[in-house]
């Protein structure tokens, strides 16, 4: 057996590791919709730099235009999937939460004056009281989760039902808009950069996140206690603070996204920003092939699904499919990539090749 | 024997007070909702039954205010005020109008969808101000369905019902009155008046709000037959971005990318008119009076109308949200007597042009 494993490796080996990656079931579905884009309109890929109303260059595209929008929920699903992995459960409370750091920020920013003249506290100031608060708020949750073994969804149904009362209450029940063109660099354009901000920002975090798990035991804690949390906690480890870190960095992901979001538009509409992105941040994680069990996970693959997951959206947005049917080819689309990429299934597959391999040799 | 006497007597006092209780329970159950008043309030009830009980009302009149004389007891059933900035404006504005000065006690109870069943939650809300007395229900009703029991036993109780910026699906014999914004007539203004501007052809991105919801479609509507009717009104996109500025923003950046020709926006609010604005500004096209491209957007955000001022956007709808003056003229109607002239009050909305809005309409009917 091993020496027919052996065999196979060297001679199909490399497309066989390539099927088996986890990124593989996102990689294709990315590849998947190019190629359908390049075959209905090449003009998909068309990258035109421009300048924008400024007068400053900038990049446009419908390329542009994924990597830029799928920006906040790719930032999300690095902290989903780390959630995901240590609790085996999910946090709901994302969109929510996205609603209170952006309030915050826009608190920050405007002093208690909805309609300021001039920004009342340096930008990063604002930021980084929003990292605090989200970072709080995660911690909450995470403690509800980890201390107290409430199920994940249930916990952060707390805060995904009070969060946007929180944000609107944050400012007064008040709708900030914030006038200062430097503000809106996060979402938008830094003058002279053609490049959307948002990816720049997207980027950083996942170099942030790679070195992170390369550099510390971050990854291996995290998958030990998802996989056997009694076992974990005898070799010595604190499944308990592990999993809060989870939520924690989870926050921070939010502050970030919450950041980029209020800048998009420079304000802030508490019952609809973020509005269900916990659901897409939950989706690119599946989609990245991690059991939503917890246990092992590969971060990349995650971060691929986030992007997969803004591909489609922009898809059917350029196609012009019809608003009431759009949630409905999402769904279709979703479930079979979901299906496919699900670990139970790979696994099927993964025995009928095999044994198919089988079969051949003994023939 | 003195002491047995004392002792019978005890008992009987006792059996007295508890005989009330039971029977005051029926009348005034608003002790349920405030525990802390409770105890005392129920030991002093069948003692005074008859009498009115004033300072008893006065004590706890925030909770459940009992007929007192001069003040209008008004019960106001409204939806969660961090909903829109719309909702906000209609709360404050209920909230300015209903005082003591003004002759009036207010009550107020909000449906809120993130906290449970919106609509469920404005039927409790509204069987409780039934309970207490009110005299005026005020309703701005979650869901359409499920109001008429609770309208019945109003009616039966002797509240007079009367709706406010929302209708609901019940029998009109039910409530007093309802006053209401006329989506469609929303609609029309718009789209008569972007027919007013004389285009050559109109290529138009449509931004729908939340689909299904009365002010989508009624919105929605207008442009829609116009579009079927008129040879030279093409749709070049129309799509959902359920209210969401970010959505719209994706979704006319979208239409940019794919090179299509526009020059109208038809945004069914103020916040998905900015998203596309944003969207606008990046691929430098321009917008505003005498630009390339019309902006229209709706419910008069104050933000928004200075965007008109400044020549930003060509036009805001409103949506008025400001029904306390209407609700007040039919309750001094009913008060006096008389019956209200319509039952279905459609208030006066406006539409704002850039080119003729003033800082005047700004600070007035910028919400």
């Amino acid at each position: 057996m091993a020496n027919s494993e052996n065999a196979k490796t060297s001679s199909a080996g490399s497309l066989k590791n390539l099927v088996r990656n986890q990124c593989f079931i996102p990689v294709a579905a990315l590849l998947l919709l190019a190629v359908f884009n390049l075959i209905a309109d090449p003009s998909f890929f068309r990258i035109t730099l421009g300048y924008n109303s400024a007068g400053n260059p900038v990049l446009s595209g419908f390329i542009i235009d994924i990597i830029n929008n799928g920006s906040e929920l790719a930032i999300l699903a690095i902290g989903m999937t780390l959630v995901t992995a240590a609790s085996g459960g999910q946090d709901i409370s994302v969109g929510a939460a996205i609603a209170i750091a952006g309030s915050v920020i826009l608190r920050v920013l405007c002093g208690g004056n909805a309609r300021p003249e001039t920004l009342q506290a340096p930008i990063i100031v604002a930021f980084l009281v929003a990292c605090v608060v989200a970072m709080l708020f995660g911690a909450f949750n995470g403690v509800l989760v980890a201390y107290f073994k409430i199920q994940p969804m249930i916990a952060t149904l707390i805060l995904y039902t009070a969060g946007r009362s929180i944000a609107a209450w944050i400012n007064n029940n008040e709708l900030p808009v914030i006038s200062d063109p430097r503000f809106a660099y996060f979402g938008g354009f830094i003058p002279g950069i053609p490049i959307p901000t948002p990816c720049f920002i997207a980027v950083a975090c996942m170099v942030v996140i790679a070195i992170v798990l390369k550099v510390t035991n971050l990854r291996l804690y995290t998958q030990a206690v998802g996989i056997n949390q009694s076992s974990s906690k005898l070799n010595g480890l604190n499944p308990e603070l592990i999993k809060v870190l989870a939520f924690v960095i989870l926050g921070l992901c939010v502050a970030v996204a919450g950041l980029i979001k209020v800048s998009r538009v420079s304000s802030i509409n508490y019952s609809v920003i973020a509005k269900d992105i916990e659901m897409d941040a939950i989706l690119a994680v599946a989609l990245g092939g991690n059991a939503l069990s917890g246990g092992k996970f590969n971060m990349a693959a995650s971060i691929i699904g986030a992007f997969v997951i803004q591909c489609l959206t922009t898809t059917l947005y350029k196609f012009g499919v019809s608003s009431t049917a759009l949630p409905a080819y999402k769904a279709v689309v979703v479930i079979l990539l979901v299906v496919v990429s699900a670990p139970t299934v790979r696994e099927y597959f993964d025995k009928i090749t095999k044994k198919m391999k089988l079969s051949k040799e003994v023939a | 024997m003195k002491k047995k006497m004392a002792v019978l007597l005890t008992g009987a006092m006792v059996m007295a007070t508890l005989a009330g209780c039971g029977g005051g329970e029926a009348a005034p159950a608003a002790e349920t909702a405030a525990p802390a008043d409770e105890a005392p309030a129920a030991e002093e009830a069948p003692a005074e039954e008859e009498a009115p009980a004033e300072e008893e009302a006065s004590a706890e009149e925030a909770e459940a205010p009992a007929a007192s004389g001069e003040l209008i007891t008004v019960g106001i059933i409204n939806n969660d005020p961090s909903e829109s900035g719309y909702r906000t404006a209609n709360d404050a504005d209920l909230k300015a109008a209903f005082t003591e000065e003004n002759g009036y006690s207010a009550s107020f109870a909000y449906g809120n969808p993130a906290v449970g069943n919106a609509n469920e939650d404005q039927v409790k809300a509204a069987q409780q101000f039934i309970q207490d007395g009110v005299d005026y229900l005020l309703l701005s009703a979650a869901d359409t369905a499920g109001w008429d029991t609770v309208l019945q036993d109003a009616q039966d109780a002797g509240v007079e019902v009367i709706l406010f910026d929302r209708t609901i699906d019940a029998d009109e014999g039910l409530y007093a009155a309802s006053i209401v914004s006329d989506m469609d007539q929303e609609g029309q203004t718009a789209v008569d008046w972007l027919a007013g501007q004389g285009l050559e052809t109109y290529n138009i991105i449509h931004i729908q709000g939340q689909m299904g919801s009365a002010a989508q479609q009624g919105r929605t509507k207008a442009l829609d037959e116009k579009v079927a009717a008129e040879a030279n009104w093409n749709m070049v996109e129309q799509q959902t971005a359920s209210w969401n500025a970010e959505n719209a923003q994706q979704i006319v950046q979208s239409v940019i990318s794919s090179g299509k020709e526009f020059n109208v926006i038809y945004a069914e609010n103020d916040d998905m008119a900015k998203g596309a604005v944003a969207a606008l500004d990046a691929a430098n096209i321009s917008h505003g009076v005498g630009k390339d491209v019309i902006v229209m957007g709706f419910d008069c955000n104050k933000w928004a109308l200075e965007e008109l001022l400044a020549g930003n956007w060509n036009y805001d709808g409103q949506c008025n949200p400001f029904q306390s003056s209407y609700i007040d003229e039919v309750i001094k109607t009913l008060e006096s007597g008389g019956t209200p002239a319509e039952k279905v009050i459609i208030m006066e909305e406006k539409g704002f042009d850039a080119e003729t809005i003033t800082q005047e309409d700004v600070d007035k009917y910028g919400i």
